[in-house]
């Protein structure tokens, strides 16, 4: 009998919210463990299981996992997600690298002064409309498939919902202009695991606040 | 018969370097296209070849590859050098994914405001010390082998290697406490293609200069 994998962050987005995206997604049940306090957070790297004295960790199949991509590549291979060979598993790697850099900064943005946050958040809306999902939109347009590679369900289909949501909390109307990615977004919310994800009362969390902000600010101390 | 691997960047380190480094170890001939003008990077995106308008882009077995770690993730596994099984590939990816992190700090120190510098070197040293590269010196000792990961040559050393020579021209003396760490510098360094790479003449390229700093700002567009 195999243990959860068990998720050690805040009690937020922020670095762990794909790799929760991705385990869901596979239909893998997970347990957190959310820090609150500095105590917690000094204990865990006196712990030593910090490899790097950061989170995000994931405890999974007997190893103390640190470093976000690691944690998810690891994951895609484990569960499938990532492609059948070399090639796919390049463009399967392009676009998750693609839409995380979009993500990350849309969850560092939160940490910004208001001035500068508001600035920033346009500044991704307009990245998303002019940079990533015209590639995207071109992507499905090109192959006219249902999944964004091999034809078949990927980390990268994952991570591009993942993306599309954030950024539709930023601007509702981000996809008029984007037929196929508007047709992608209701495809991949109806596979069941992920349908399940995006009910209220699952792991997924909601954006960041102003009271996550100052939990995190405040162990991590910048 | 494939063509040589193509890099498309400027004549400069920057995020390319990495890549330039694993196709070197790996004993891969590959060739160079500079951007050296904002119109060669429009060029470069107008004509469809960059997915998300950015650069480094490697031409290789018929792609056109953007992304960094995606592109050395496709090189590392292509030639050997990600471990042999997916646990010592989650290993690989810990260890250098917290290089890339130092590297990154490394990487954007020309861009620093001058008033800033001085605090943000110190502010990286002190990583380098206390963070970083205990970390790969426990790793070496716990083991006591060659190599970082799987006791055989993997992307992780050679990512590490290259990582100690920024360190080193940064401050040397930050290597004093390392001793493992050291030797395998030494020993990576000494393996053939590595060696020929670190020759002058190679494709190696050297810090930054204020002039090509100041050019590679007109061709990125930052201020």
């Amino acid at each position: 009998m195999t243990t959860k994998p068990k998720l050690c962050y805040f009690r937020g987005r922020g670095r762990m919210e794909s790799i929760r995206w991705l385990l869901a997604a596979a239909g893998v049940e997970f347990e957190e463990e959310f820090i609150e306090t500095t105590e917690q957070y000094e204990k865990l790297q006196k712990d030593g299981r910090l490899l790097f004295g950061q989170v995000p960790m994931v405890e999974i199949d007997g190893m103390v996992l640190t470093q976000t991509r690691a944690i998810l590549s690891y994951l895609a291979a484990k569960y499938d997600l990532y492609g059948k060979d070399l090639k796919e598993t390049v463009r399967i790697n392009m676009y998750a690298d693609g839409t995380l850099d979009l993500m990350m900064m849309t969850a560092l943005a939160a940490f910004k002064p208001p001035e500068e946050k508001e600035e920033n958040l346009t500044l991704i809306v307009k990245k998303a409309k002019t940079r990533y999902f015209p590639a995207f939109e071109k992507i499905l347009n090109d192959h006219g498939e249902d999944f964004l590679v091999g034809n078949k369900f990927s980390w990268a289909d994952i991570q591009l919902l993942e993306a599309i949501l954030m950024v539709e909390e930023l601007d509702a109307s981000v996809l008029s202009d984007f037929p196929l990615l508007k047709a992608f977004k209701a495809r991949i919310s109806n596979i069941p695991t992920i349908k399940k994800f995006l009910q209220p009362g699952s792991p997924r969390k909601p954006p960041p606040d102003s009271h996550y902000v100052e939990v995190v600010r405040g162990i991590l101390q910048f | 018969m494939a063509g040589k691997p193509k890099l498309h960047y400027f004549n400069g380190r920057g995020r390319m370097e990495s890549i330039r480094w694993l196709l070197a170890s790996a004993g891969v001939e590959f060739e160079e296209k500079f951007i050296e003008t904002p119109e060669d990077l429009d060029k470069l995106k107008n004509d469809g070849n960059l997915m998300f308008q950015q650069v480094p882009m490697v031409e290789i077995d018929g792609m056109k590859m953007v992304q960094t770690r995606a592109i050395l993730n496709y090189i590392a596994t292509k030639y050997n050098l990600y471990g042999k099984d997916i646990k010592e590939r989650a290993l690989i990816d810990m260890y250098i994914e917290g290089m890339a992190d130092l590297n990154e700090m490394i990487l954007v120190l020309p861009l620093c405001p001058p008033d800033q510098k001085e605090a943000k070197i110190a502010q990286i040293k002190e990583k380098v010390t206390d963070r970083y590269l205990p970390v790969f010196e426990k790793v070496l000792k716990s083991h006591g082998q060659d190599y970082l990961v799987g006791n055989r040559l993997s992307r992780a050393d050679i990512h590490l290697v290259e990582l100690l020579y920024y360190v080193e021209e940064l401050d040397p003396s930050l290597m004093a406490n390392f001793p493992l760490l050291k030797a395998l510098k030494t020993r990576i360094s000494n393996l053939p293609p590595v060696k020929k790479f670190l020759q002058p003449g190679s494709q190696r390229k050297p810090p930054i200069s204020e002039e090509d700093l100041e050019k590679a700002r007109k061709i990125f567009r930052i201020k």
